[in-house]
């Protein structure tokens, strides 16, 4: 059984992309080989920043030899008919048969199909793999039309047997196959040829390349750790940026150095990232977390020892960290003298044209945490200043090179500045919990503010109309919107939604209707905005009925002008009367995020809809308990079986009432109950229907559902034995009257006529 | 190969590279005259990596970043600069070694630095071009760009050009080792008068920034705009026959300085910050519907690989 070594050489191929090229390769190839009949023991595939390599053990030396028994036309058919027959079998007259058929005598061809050697096989699988690969981004080069990620620049690929290795004959667009490569591109040049993966390995070892990402990303992180333990440090974990840095060299060189005196007084995380964003540097800490040194890694090993690469590489980052020192000093003033040159700059910074300036937002998100405060625990005054301090980083220098701190820097700067804790706390963690592995905030004016950022995002952008639809959401509200679900369900905050919604709205609205007016006075500079502007920058301001008269009659004369900014202010303002459709439009997309959330733990769908289906569907923590407790329910054989007899008193009872056109919910007596089972559902409901009320006032669903569940027995045994439609009316209508008690009482959670069987 | 000794300034950098592509068959070609961002809007690369035609230049292009400036007080960041850009079609099969030789040409020696190739997918929204590549690093630090042009102007390049940029100024600093560009030797520092790249730019670093970021008339500019933008599209509206000389012209490359000019004025209407996030993308867009104009001529001349009347 030969094996097969594969190795596509090009020119540097994007770290992030070569592991999925690697093993795209691997898949294609021997998915290929087995479509044509070959069969293989085993394949490893590996990557360099040159290579993509694949080598498949024990391949069969060539495909089986296949036949095939086809009927033709019938021996009395038309000439024409054998003809076709001939050409689509590639036989001739005299090779057919003559054999009996139902319908009479017909020919049949025998159809050999002769194994193929696995060198053939090899060249037209890796052909079709090569002109077909799944780069995320390829590229042509010079005058040919190849794609492949960088110029591909040679092909090996040879057969390996016991009596030595054959070249696969291939030639792609004057690419000829063969059995060399090149090892490291500086420390060793030149093509060498190998016979086996095994040889191929251990020559590339010689020729400075380090075949297995795997054991580059050992090697880096076996000196790394070791160099810093050495001087008593520690390097920062950081998985991704290994696998990257293993992917930049062929022939790892790790190499540690100092941070100048002068930046060590940076906050670590903004040493860390500029490292590692621009120069792909590990950071290495002392005891007390401060980060103090770098390890970079070389890709080659130098008479000097490396010392030239680490003084230039010190260089770099040198300049690189005089700038953020440079904006970490710059922005501590502004801190420190109450960041209100920041705060006013985003009075300049356009959130959304129809939804104002970022300062604007930041007064319609403090107004709201001051809201929402009391019922989160919160204090409202620092509520209020956090969320007025918690993006006053966009505006910092260190933001604004390095996107990815803010939140942080705000804490940082806000701690400088003096302010509570709490209120540098929530600047860090009010973005969060940004995806469903983040963590969500729990410090009460965290909490306030992260509400009231995500809120005022929906209720805006509902307020102007731009959901998300379809695949598309640009602002990310569904994030937000499971942001919102997060942090009420893991704090356990229980409140009414719409509230919530109610107070994000009217403000969002007021925003809406500003920019609006705005814009409309931008082009008519006589007239008089002040009276628009003071009402409107009242949060409740559209709520003022008179204001709302005057505004709208207003908007007539503008309309006069015949601009469209005035149509679509008249529109705005008449959806001002109706704010409560837009709520409830917002809820339902809290409730389809929330189905998403709790489908995630298991919890059925039908379920969730049932919860969704009746009252208090606003109060979030409490349809996710009620959700929860049902789920365990059904997953029990108590709650399957009750579902049914619940859907059996439910059926009958409603044919009953709409035959009878009256509704049976006057009670049941007990006193004329006829049967054992009767009496025994009489007995069993006296005390579990007040144990069930009193749960489910207490909220404790769990132990309604484990109350309901003891009545499971009595119900299936009334049912197996007592008529409800009996010829006594009077027996018939207590009987319905029972129904109606215990379907009462299972619709205590949820409408359960939702459950699916 | 005998290693190249360490150049003593800014200009000896520009003169071995010059030297060096010359004797790699490169048309050794001068800055283009007008303001241009980068060496890329130069016609012999933006406009001659369009069509069939082999070509093969190298040159030193003045580039402008208005938004860069910094009074000539920043180490490392001036509004004014040298590019140095090859441009190769088709693209060598050893382009990579012939970018290597080259950093031994000006004293960078690849036996004790480190070299890589680090992924950088270029793209131009105003040129409505794109490639993919890589940052070249020397220890760490960006010298140059490396790409394969994959399409230009909206046309596809077949053949590929391969494309190479060096920042003359940051390149430049790390092989004379010197921290501040302003302290940068210019000419040899034995000369009988020894220039500093402060002594030949610091002057106009200042002015220019002045004028760049408060001074530059707006509404002057606006209206420069507007008329490169008309003026370019006049110009390509002529028809292929030029009625004095019964020839076929089309007039690609003059075109195509309007669309310089109108670039330029968008980069200064920038750097007053006179146009807003949303209106940015507008005038990228205007822009980027001249260069294909341009290109879309371009290809329609002898140069471009038009053979319309050769059959």
């Amino acid at each position: 059984m030969p094996d097969l070594l594969i190795e596509l050489f090009s020119e540097e191929i994007p770290a992030r992309m070569q592991r999925r090229a690697a093993d795209d390769l691997k898949a294609r190839v021997t998915d290929g080989l087995v479509e044509a009949g070959l069969t293989y023991a085993g394949a490893v595939a590996h990557c360099t920043p040159r290579r993509l390599a694949l080598s498949v053990q024990g391949l069969s030396g060539e495909s089986p030899t296949t036949t095939e028994e086809r009927k033709g036309p019938r021996v009395d058919a038309p000439e024409k008919a054998l003809e076709g027959f001939l050409r689509s079998t590639g036989l001739a007259k005299d090779d057919l048969t003559i054999a009996d058929d139902k319908k009479g005598q017909v020919y049949m061809a025998r159809i050999t199909r002769a194994g193929r050697p696995a060198l053939a096989i090899v060249a037209e699988v890796l052909e079709g793999v090569i002109r077909n690969f799944p780069w995320p981004k390829s590229m042509r080069w010079g005058a040919g039309s190849l794609r492949w990620v960088r110029p591909l620049r040679s092909i090996l690929c040879i057969l390996t047997r016991e009596d030595g290795a054959e070249v696969v004959a291939l030639d792609v667009d004057g690419i000829v196959a063969g059995d060399t490569t090149e090892g490291h591109r500086f420390m060793a040049p030149g093509r060498f040829a190998v016979t086996s993966f095994d040889d191929y390995e251990a020559k590339l070892k010689r020729a400075k390349v380090v075949l297995s990402s795997e054991e580059r990303a050992e090697a880096i992180w076996q000196d790394a750790t070791n160099q810093a333990f050495a001087a008593g440090l520690e390097v920062v974990e950081d998985a991704g940026l290994l696998a990257e840095v293993a992917g930049l060299v062929e022939w790892p060189v790790v190499l540690m150095g100092e941070i100048g005196a002068d930046f060590l007084g940076l906050p670590p995380e903004v040493l860390q990232t500029s490292m590692k964003e621009h120069q792909k540097f590990f950071s290495v800490r002392d005891k007390t977390g401060a980060i103090v040194r770098f390890v970079t890694v070389a890709n080659r090993e130098t008479a000097d020892d490396g010392a030239t690469i680490l003084d230039g590489n010190n260089r770099v980052l040198s300049a690189r960290l005089a700038d953020a020192k440079f904006f970490w000093e710059n922005d501590l003033r502004v801190a420190k003298a109450g960041m209100e040159t920041w705060t006013e700059a985003l009075a300049n910074v356009t959130f959304h044209a129809k939804l104002g300036s970022q300062a604007e937002r930041i007064e319609r998100i403090a107004a709201l945490a001051r809201e929402l405060a009391p019922a989160v625990g919160a204090d409202p005054d620092l509520a209020e200043r956090a969320a007025r301090l918690a993006k006053a980083d966009l505006s910092s220098e260190m933001v604004y090179e390095f996107p990815e701190l803010q939140g942080l820097m705000g804490r940082y700067y806000a701690e400088a500045a003096g302010e509570d804790p709490a209120v540098a706390r929530a600047a860090e963690e009010h973005y969060s919990p940004l995806g469903p592995s983040d963590n969500v905030p729990t410090a009460p004016v965290s909490v306030a503010v992260a509400l009231a950022d995500k809120l005022d995002t929906l209720a805006g952008f509902w307020a102007i109309d731009e959901k998300p639809t379809g695949s598309k959401d640009p602002y990310a509200l569904r994030r937000a919107a499971l942001g919102v679900i997060r942090l009420v369900l893991e704090n356990q905050f229980e409140g009414s939604m719409i509230e919530m919604l109610r107070l994000a709205a009217a403000k969002a609205f007021s925003a809406d209707m500003l920019t609006s007016v705005r814009y409309i006075f931008d082009a008519n500079e006589d007239m008089d905005i002040a009276p628009f502007e003071q009402a409107f920058s009242e949060p409740s301001g559209w709520k003022d009925e008179e204001l709302a008269v005057r505004y709208e009659s207003a908007i007539a004369d503008y309309s006069s002008y015949g601009s469209s900014p005035a149509e679509y202010v008249l529109q705005r303002g008449r959806s001002l009367h109706d704010p409560d459709g837009t709520v409830a439009d917002l809820l339902t997309f809290f409730h389809d995020r929330l189905k998403q959330h709790l489908r995630s733990e298991d919890v059925r769908h039908d379920v969730i809809d049932a919860v969704l289906t009746g009252d208090r569907t606003d109060d979030l923590a409490n349809v996710t308990a009620r959700a929860r407790a049902l789920n365990g329910f059904l997953g029990t054989e108590d709650g399957e079986n009750l579902i049914q007899g619940y859907k059996r008193a439910k059926n009958i009872l409603d044919q009953a009432e709409a035959a009878d056109g009256v509704e049976y919910s006057y009670g049941a007596d007990p006193k004329l109950a006829e049967t054992d089972e009767e009496r025994a559902l009489f007995a069993a409901l006296a005390p579990a229907t007040p144990a069930i009320e009193a749960a489910l006032a207490a909220e404790d669903y769990p132990a309604a559902m484990a109350a309901l569940a003891g009545l499971r027995a009595p119900i299936d045994a009334f049912f197996e034995a007592v008529q409800i439609n009996a010829d006594n009316a009077i027996l018939r209508r207590n009987r319905l009257n029972l129904l109606s008690e215990i379907v009462r009482l299972c619709q205590g959670i949820a409408d359960l006529g939702r459950i699916s069987a | 190969m005998t290693r190249a000794e360490t150049p003593q300034s800014f200009q000896e950098i520009i003169l071995r590279l010059q030297t060096y592509w010359a004797g790699k068959g490169c048309a050794v070609l001068q800055p283009y005259d007008m303001e241009v961002g980068a060496g890329t809007f130069h016609p012999a690369t933006t406009l001659r990596a369009l069509g069939g035609n082999p070509w093969a230049a190298a040159y030193v292009q003045p580039s402008r970043r208005p938004t860069d400036g910094r009074y000539g007080e920043n180490p490392n960041r001036l509004q004014h600069y040298y590019q140095y850009q090859v441009l190769i079609k088709p693209s060598p099969p050893d382009l990579q070694e012939l970018y290597l030789g080259s950093l031994d040409a000006i004293g960078i020696d690849t036996e004790i630095h480190d070299i890589r190739f680090v992924e950088d997918d270029w793209e131009s929204p105003t040129l409505g071009a794109w490639g993919l590549g890589w940052e070249v690093w020397c220890d760490g630090m960006e010298v140059s760009q490396f790409t394969y042009f994959q399409q230009v102007g909206g046309h596809d390049c077949h053949p590929v050009s391969g494309e190479l940029t060096y920042g003359l100024e940051r390149l430049a600093m790390y092989v004379l080792d010197v921290d501040h560009v302003m302290d940068m030797p210019f000419n040899d520092p034995s000369a009988p008068i020894p220039l500093t790249y402060g002594d030949v730019f610091r002057q106009t670093e200042e002015e220019y920034a002045r004028w760049n970021f408060d001074t530059a008339d707006t509404a002057v500019l606006l209206d420069h705009f507007e008329e490169a933008e008309r003026h370019c599209a006049e110009i390509l509206a002529r028809p292929a026959e030029d009625p004095k000389t019964g020839k076929r012209i089309v007039m690609a490359h003059p075109a195509y300085d309007q669309c310089i000019k109108a670039s330029h004025i968008f980069n200064l209407l920038d750097a007053r910050g006179v146009i807003s996030v949303t209106e940015r993308q507008a005038y990228i867009g205007r822009v980027r519907a001249l260069a294909k104009a341009c290109a879309d001529a371009f290809v329609e001349t002898r140069a471009g690989g038009w053979q319309g009347d050769a059959a």
